[in-house]
């Protein structure tokens, strides 16, 4: 049922909102609204129900392990929240005086210093509010450097075919022509089409290490000086700095500009979809394009930095300075782990992946890569069980939500069939693993036995599969009263 | 360590498992060249431990009586919005990329897109872009596209400065012009006669606030009759509170706006520094496919029960790649949550005389604060809860004493438009009493004397 749906005209909630409709002076009656919105009418405890009821049917990390390759869905700190959402903290107005949010800054100058520590990089800013926007404005940095230095010919990017989506959608919105080059047989990217694409159009290369294969780059360095030798300059996507946090850092690796998701490796909350936070961090050359505002210490004083003091910057991308309150829950977290923990975080998050990989092939499930050490996410494919039993890599994502897992990400990447991209984090204990490897024996077992009934699944979640096709011809986007 | 559960038994099983002698041979992929395990970062805290320095931080910054606003307001937030908001089943899921385990998120946020398209009066919503002036950059991309021959966008100078920032620093890489349109210094609105110089030209859109960041309310339905009769797309830019009260951009003018985006911070969202708050952005019928961002949509499911799915997929970037729509991925998803359940608990209603009690505390504010010799409204034409004020003595002094005094008086808004001197835009929402508005203007009277 929906909230519209337990609405009844005329019900009010009395304590939240003022006791008397104040008079309306000085709006002419042309700009004044004639109807009232359509917005629920219900009792507060309506509300409160509806809503805990609508969160009982979302699996989550605090209910479900929830392997979804390349979301990173480690435990989110309960701590990390209450301290975030301290009264002073949730009141302060982000354009209140700098003077009254020291302890606020404090905590912002930190997490770059960090930030720029853990990543290898000479700065670092915290505007963007998520990893699409850090793309963005890492790829309008390297626009910013070439057009500097009076270089327009460049007016391509390059992006591995096993790249997020977002990557190649980021170039075109930065005016770039995307140039596509495939991945080779052991996962890395194909080095002889990569030297074939780089030129005097180049301004850059976008890569995500470890790869979204879930394998790390082994030619990076090479890559890196085929990149710099034509001129351009190299993008990090960190949606996968979880694998490699405190063992290599991204600015060794010849990387120019980098994004963090913070929502991945720094365990803020996806929230169901949002908010993420993406901090970019640059090396040397692109200091003067960062995007403002950045946080300075001067005479131990916090102060904004803005167009004054970086004139050359790209710019702003948010009203203010990005999503603060996901950045204090980042601060909070990298707190607790201190330089031990976050080494540990790496570590454990590959020895899971690792044990993960090999105990799903003991189980008979086909390793895309199995050549290879997964990093904290591998990718098991599933092409031979379709063509044997016809069924899918869906099918099998679907079953796991009735055995009370989240599925791992499916179709993602896109050029291995039938996949399924697995990533378990480092919070998930061996009985975790152990019992999810049990439930993807017994799926297999299943597939070959009732192959119908895993294609009618889910069956226990509380609806069964939706349609989307029917969602996609006849858009139903909004609730109208007659419906 | 901390959120690690591995005990040392286990450890060894996984790695014979494996067939690694230790968790380092698991990086013997990465060239020995590039590792590097330096951190300066400091030994890790204790939950005790980072709870008091937290506390000490918090209460260096302290509260004041606050009475800025400029793009971000406070409002009451009820308890349950965030007691709810921060259910570990709504706080720790992700993008409901599998539907049947995610009905919760999605179908509020299809009530989200009821509420929305309702309130903007327009046909259909999308899930949430990053926050109001994002989605200002992402709405005049939108109609460039939808435009297909103009690559011009007309932007007037009422609109939120910093908007006007990110407007460009999003829209510049791909060749759009950002024509800025002066105010009636007078009334302080735009007049559709500034326009005239552009009548007849190839616009892609017209940008119309309302209200505007001086607080006045723009003649809309003018203002969106030339953006049409000059075939641009008008785009309307918000206040969702305020439309509590005013006219939707659904039914500006004779036909409507095209594209209605704003701030939805004020719905529930606090006021923290700035973020994470949400960007809203709905748009006409005709306009869906070329909406940026998550949509949901109501479908049934193998047994004909309703249910809902993320749809029109075809236009974002995990499908179309280069071709999409936008970039967007990930929203704020968590931050509607809080919307939604805010604006079902304050109900329509509700919502109105909230906006109507910050418009009367606003007004009476400014109506007090005129009684002091070189105080006065700068501009003439009508306003919702925010106004801009001239002072007889420089801004930035006026504010540091007040600030001194506990009170955060305004925005110097000199300082976004030096034309204006000696300039304060100020706010006072329903959480306001007489006895603040008093207070303020007491120690205004002081600061000046
Ligand atoms: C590899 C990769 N790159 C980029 C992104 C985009 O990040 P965001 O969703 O925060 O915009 C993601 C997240 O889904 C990702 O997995």
């Amino acid at each position: 049922m929906l909230i519209f749906e337990h609405s009844r005209p005329g019900r009010r909630n009395y304590s939240q909102s003022p006791a008397t409709a104040a008079e309306i002076r000085n709006i002419p009656q042309n700009l004044l609204r004639k109807t009232l919105p359509l917005l629920p009418e219900v009792s507060e405890m309506d509300a409160v129900r509806h809503y805990t009821r609508l969160s009982q049917l979302n699996f989550s990390i605090d209910t479900q392990f929830y392997p979804l390759g390349s979301c990173t869905m480690k435990y989110n700190p309960r701590v990390c929240n209450s301290l975030a959402m301290l009264p002073q903290f949730l009141a302060r107005h982000p354009l209140a005086s700098e003077d009254t949010g020291q302890g606020f800054l404090a905590c912002m100058y930190e997490l770059q210093e960090i930030l720029k520590d853990v990543t290898g990089m000479a700065g670092v800013s915290l505007t963007p509010m998520a990893g699409a926007q850090g793309e963005f404005v890492g790829v309008a940095m390297i626009r910013a450097y070439h057009e500097a230095r009076g270089d327009y010919a460049r007016t391509e990017i390059i992006v591995p075919d096993a790249a997020h989506g977002t990557n190649p959608a980021t170039a075109v919105m930065c005016g770039y022509k995307v140039v596509e080059i495939p991945t080779g047989k052991e996962g890395d990217v194909d080095m002889a089409a990569l030297k074939a694409a780089v030129g005097p159009k180049t301004a850059g290369l976008m890569l995500t290490n470890p790869s979204t294969l879930g394998v790390f780059e082994k030619n990076i360095a090479e890559m890196s000086k085929i990149v710099h030798q034509a001129g351009g300059l190299l993008y990090y996507d960190g949606a996968n700095l979880n694998a490699i946090l405190g063992k290599v850092k991204p600015g060794d690796m010849g990387f120019d500009v980098i994004h963090i998701n913070l929502h991945k490796t720094f365990s803020t909350p996806h929230g169901g979809g949002g908010p993420g936070s993406a901090p970019v961090g640059v090396a040397e050359r692109l200091l003067p394009f960062m995007p403002v505002p950045v946080v300075a210490l001067e005479q131990g004083t916090y102060r904004w930095l803005t167009e004054k003091e970086i004139p050359q910057s790209i710019g702003r991308l948010s009203a203010h300075m990005g999503n603060a309150g996901v950045l204090l829950r980042a601060y909070i977290y990298i707190r607790l782990l201190g330089a031990e923990g976050m080494h540990r975080v790496a570590e454990f998050a590959t020895l899971n992946a690792n044990y993960l990989m090999v105990e799903l092939s003991k189980a008979g499930f086909e390793i895309a890569y199995p050549t290879r050490r997964a990093s904290h996410e591998f990718i098991v494919t599933l092409k031979d069980l379709k063509e044997k039993t016809g069924v899918t890599a869906m099918n099998v994502a679907k079953r796991l939500l009735d055995k009370g897992y989240h599925a791992p990400t499916t179709y993602f990447p896109m050029l291995v069939p039938e996949c399924l991209l697995i990533e378990p984090a480092e919070t998930e204990s061996k009985q975790t693993l152990d019992a999810f490897v049990a439930s993807m024996k017994e799926i297999l077992a299943e597939a070959h036995a009732q192959p119908e009934m895993l294609k009618g699944a889910p069956h226990t979640t509380p609806v069964r599969k939706l349609d989307d096709v029917k969602a996609a011809r006849e858009p139903d986007l909004t609730w109208k009263q007659s419906s | 360590m901390p959120f690690i559960p591995h005990t040392e038994e286990d450890i060894s099983v996984m790695l014979a498992s494996i067939g690694a002698n230790t968790i380092e041979d698991l990086f013997d992929e990465i060239p020995p060249a590039l590792k590097n395990g330096s951190l300066q970062v400091l030994p890790g805290l204790s939950e005790m431990e980072i709870s008091r320095l937290m506390l000490e931080r918090a209460e260096t910054d302290g509260r004041y009586l606050n009475f800025i606003g400029a793009g971000a307001y406070e409002h009451h937030i009820p308890a349950a919005v965030w007691q709810i908001t921060t259910r570990g089943e709504f706080y720790s899921s992700y993008t409901p990329y599998q539907a049947e385990a995610s009905q919760g998120t999605l179908q509020l946020l299809y009530e989200y897109q009821t509420m929305m398209a309702s309130l903007t009066g327009m046909d259909v919503s999308n899930a949430s872009m990053y926050d109001g002036a994002s989605a200002l950059a992402e709405a005049a991309l939108m109609a460039v596209r939808s435009h297909k021959s103009s690559r011009r966008i007309l932007m007037p100078t009422t609109v939120h400065p910093i908007y006007r920032r990110v407007v460009r620093a999003i829209v510049k890489n791909q060749g759009i012009e950002v024509v800025e349109i002066p105010y009636c210094a007078e009334c302080g609105h735009t007049l559709v006669e500034s326009l005239a110089p552009y009548a007849g030209q190839d616009i892609a859109a017209l940008v119309i606030p309302q209200p505007n960041f001086f607080g006045v309310l723009e003649p809309v339905d003018a203002l969106t009759d030339w953006a049409h009769s000059n075939n641009a797309l008008a785009i309307g830019v918000v206040n969702p509170m305020a439309l509590a009260l005013l006219t939707p951009p659904g039914e500006w003018g004779s036909t409507g706006a095209d594209i209605a985006v704003g701030e939805g911070q004020p719905l529930g969202i606090p006021l923290s520094s700035g973020g994470p708050y949400f960007g809203f952005m709905a748009c006409k019928q005709s306009l869906v496919r070329q909406i940026p961002g998550r949509i949901i949509g109501r479908t049934t499911d193998l047994d004909g029960r309703t249910g809902f799915v993320l749809t029109l997929q075809a236009r974002e970037q995990h499908i179309r790649r280069s071709k999409a729509t936008s970039n967007i991925c990930t929203n704020q998803g968590l931050m509607v949550t809080a919307a939604t359940i805010y604006m079902s608990l304050v109900g329509p209603e509700g919502l109105r005389r909230i906006a109507a009690q910050s418009h009367a505390n606003t007004m009476a504010l400014v109506e007090q604060m005129e009684t002091l010799k070189g105080v006065k409204r700068i501009f003439s034409g009508p306003l919702f809860h925010e106004a801009a004020v001239t002072l007889p003595t420089p801004t930035d002094a006026v504010l540091k004493t007040l600030k001194n005094q506990g009170i955060l008086a305004g925005l110097n808004l000199g300082e976004h438009y030096p034309e204006l001197g000696n300039a304060l835009l100020v706010c006072a929402t329903e959480t306001k009493i007489a006895a603040d508005l008093e207070k303020y203007v007491e120690h205004l009277r002081r600061a000046l004397a």
